[in-house]
């Protein structure tokens, strides 16, 4: 355990030394979700009726934030894959470290990025006129959940990054897998204006409790209920699936 | 967890014992991805502080075998030990024994060289300011210091490999396998390499290495395994194997290379095997060396047929691998060595 904790410490400091090297890539992060937000707002803002809200800005940052902190993950699909191809994961494989490490580091590094992105959006969205309606403890507790949310989803792409040939497939896969569900979900606009057969699935959509729950816990002003505990056992479950599922993968994923 | 120096210990005082145990030990090695049997039942040894050159073409097994040897690909059938460890039942053990240089420079490109090196340190137990020094000393010995703190995506592909060896060199392993250390470099590169795991074997390393170059092998191991279709094909020292093929090589170089039939017609009485031809140079394996170049110039000017040069040598793995193989040994052309 101890090994675990300090090899995934070294692989950690690896990625974010990298993307220090790579600023392009925190730039791609950073700017791509701002232009969504801006667009989002302005462009569909008007058009989009969100009863119960009184501005669509209000009502679609935790969306938008969310979607966001689900495609963090892409940074460890898209570098997994690299190492695979470089033959690094070969290297890593052949060391005397804990197993999971090498994906543990991924997706911790994950988190530092995912940080970055969501003060980035969040300062963007205050800036244009968002504004909480909770206490910090919610506040806080939202950031949490978003981390939490976002680390998750890191382990499904941890997974898809070991399975597929190439950097372009995990990034066209990934978009394929994760685009859809972030939008059949309440993240950008009201699920009651979809579909009854969207309506349904966009109900059971871990991105919709997760995006209430976000709602709930910033902008609802009132006490948070049930989607915030669906939020956290959702996060967890798929960490409970995808974590074990990455890390039988890695063990016998043979590179290049 | 022994630690990589305690293990040196033990390796150097294997080497001293008389009739050491091998360090590697293969025996029936078998592996198959679906239909294709990757091994085919191998057999080999490795005697401590030696190297052991695993010769043959691209998809002839090598890499597959290394790969097993280095714990990342489980056997389907066989016992193998490294250094007295199983590799599937000691594994995680086996990984603080070993170091892997691959086919591909493993290293981290956005990281500089001594990260890089650090890094592989630190997964290895030690300290980072254990694992920065030894670092630092892997760069001098590599003369990669200059370029230490530059980001490895700037290193030519020589500077790339030795970094990816001085990596798989870092815990001091006892045993080193190489994936074709060299293919891909140039002339300067390689001979460069080949000094450094010279070194290597020199400081009572076990090596096994995988290579297409005959000279390669010629150069660096031991003993040589030829290996083809997953089978071991012939083993012995570069000389056992050359004796094999026997006796001494006649070259003929054409003045006209159209005459290529008629002067392999005119000197086939002079060896059991037919002659062939190569780039206008008539080769043949001859019984005797006295007498030899006389009768072939009179064969040669009895058949009319115009001679530019002529010699015998002693035969090299090339001959050694197409005799074993029927196939001329691939990779070798357009390949210059100043070696």
């Amino acid at each position: 355990m101890r090994r675990l904790v300090s090899d995934t410490m070294v692989i950690t400091e690896r990625n974010l030394v990298r993307l220090t090297r790579a600023p392009d890539l925190v730039l791609a992060f950073t700017v791509q979700p701002v232009m969504f937000l801006l667009l989002f707002v302005y462009v569909f803002g008007g058009a989009i009726q969100t009863p119960g809200y009184e501005d669509y800005k209000d009502f679609l940052l935790p969306g938008i934030i969310v979607q966001n902190i689900a495609f963090g993950g892409f940074v460890t699909a898209l570098g997994l894959n690299e190492d695979l191809k470089k033959g690094l994961i070969d290297r890593f494989r052949s060391l005397p470290m804990a197993r999971p490490a090498v994906l543990a580091g991924r997706t911790s590094a994950d988190l530092v990025t995912n940080t970055l992105s969501i003060f980035v959006l969040l300062g963007t969205g205050l800036l244009i006129g968002f504004s909480f309606h909770a206490s910090l403890v919610e506040i806080v507790g939202g950031l949490g959940l978003l981390l939490l949310f976002g680390y998750a989803f890191s382990w499904v792409f941890a997974l898809l990054g070991l399975l597929v040939s190439s950097p372009e497939a995990a990034n066209s896969l990934g978009f394929i897998a994760v685009f859809p569900l972030t939008f059949i979900s309440s993240a950008f606009v009201p699920v009651e204006s979809m579909p009854s057969a969207l309506q349904w699935f966009a109900e059971i959509n871990p991105f919709t409790i997760v995006v209430d729950a976000m709602r709930a816990l910033w902008v609802d002003g009132q006490p948070a209920g049930n989607s915030v505990w669906g939020a956290v056992v959702w996060s967890l479950v798929i960490i409970a699936i995808f974590a074990p599922l990455a890390v039988s993968r890695y063990r016998r994923s043979a590179g290049g | 967890m022994p630690s990589p120096v305690t293990a040196t210990e033990s390796i150097d005082a294997a080497q001293s014992a008389p009739h050491a145990e091998p360090v590697i030990r293969i025996r029936g090695l078998s592996k198959s991805f679906g239909e294709v049997r990757a091994l085919d039942g191998v057999d080999l040894d490795v005697a401590p502080g030696t190297v052991l050159g695993l010769l043959g073409p691209n998809g002839a097994g090598k890499t597959t075998a290394i790969r097993v040897l280095a714990t990342l690909l489980a056997p389907d059938e066989g016992s193998i030990t490294v250094a007295g460890l199983d590799v599937v039942a000691d594994a995680a053990k086996l990984r603080s024994q070993i170091g892997l240089a691959g086919q591909y420079a493993a290293i981290d490109e956005n990281l500089t060289g001594l990260e890089n090196l650090t890094m592989v340190g630190r997964l290895y137990g030690a300290s980072r300011a254990r694992s920065k020094e030894r670092g630092r000393e892997l760069l001098e010995r590599f003369e990669l210091l200059d370029a230490a703190d530059r980001p490895a995506k700037t290193y030519s592909g020589g500077m790339r490999r030795r970094l990816d060896l001085a990596a798989a060199l870092v815990a001091k392993p006892p045993v080193v396998f190489l994936d074709e250390p060299t293919t891909g470099l140039d002339p300067r590169s390689r001979i460069t390499l080949w000094e450094t795991i010279e070194a290597l074997v020199a400081d009572g390393t076990t090596v096994l290495l995988t290579t297409q170059y005959l000279d390669e092998a010629d150069r660096l191991a031991d003993r040589i395994a030829v290996i083809d279709h997953g089978r071991v094909i012939a083993e012995g020292t570069s000389d056992e194997l050359k004796d094999r093929v026997g006796g001494e090589r006649l070259e003929v170089r054409l003045s006209d290379r159209s005459a290529a039939d008629v002067a392999s017609k005119a000197l086939a009485p002079m060896s059991d095997e037919p002659p062939y031809t190569e780039d206008g140079v008539v080769k043949l394996t001859v019984r005797g060396r006295s007498g030899t170049i006389v009768e072939a110039v009179r064969r040669l000017d009895e058949a009319g047929v115009g001679v530019d040069d002529l010699g015998l040598r002693r035969p090299t793995l090339d001959d050694v691998f197409l005799s074993l193989t029927g196939r001329v040994a691939e990779a070798t052309d357009g390949e210059e060595t100043a070696a």
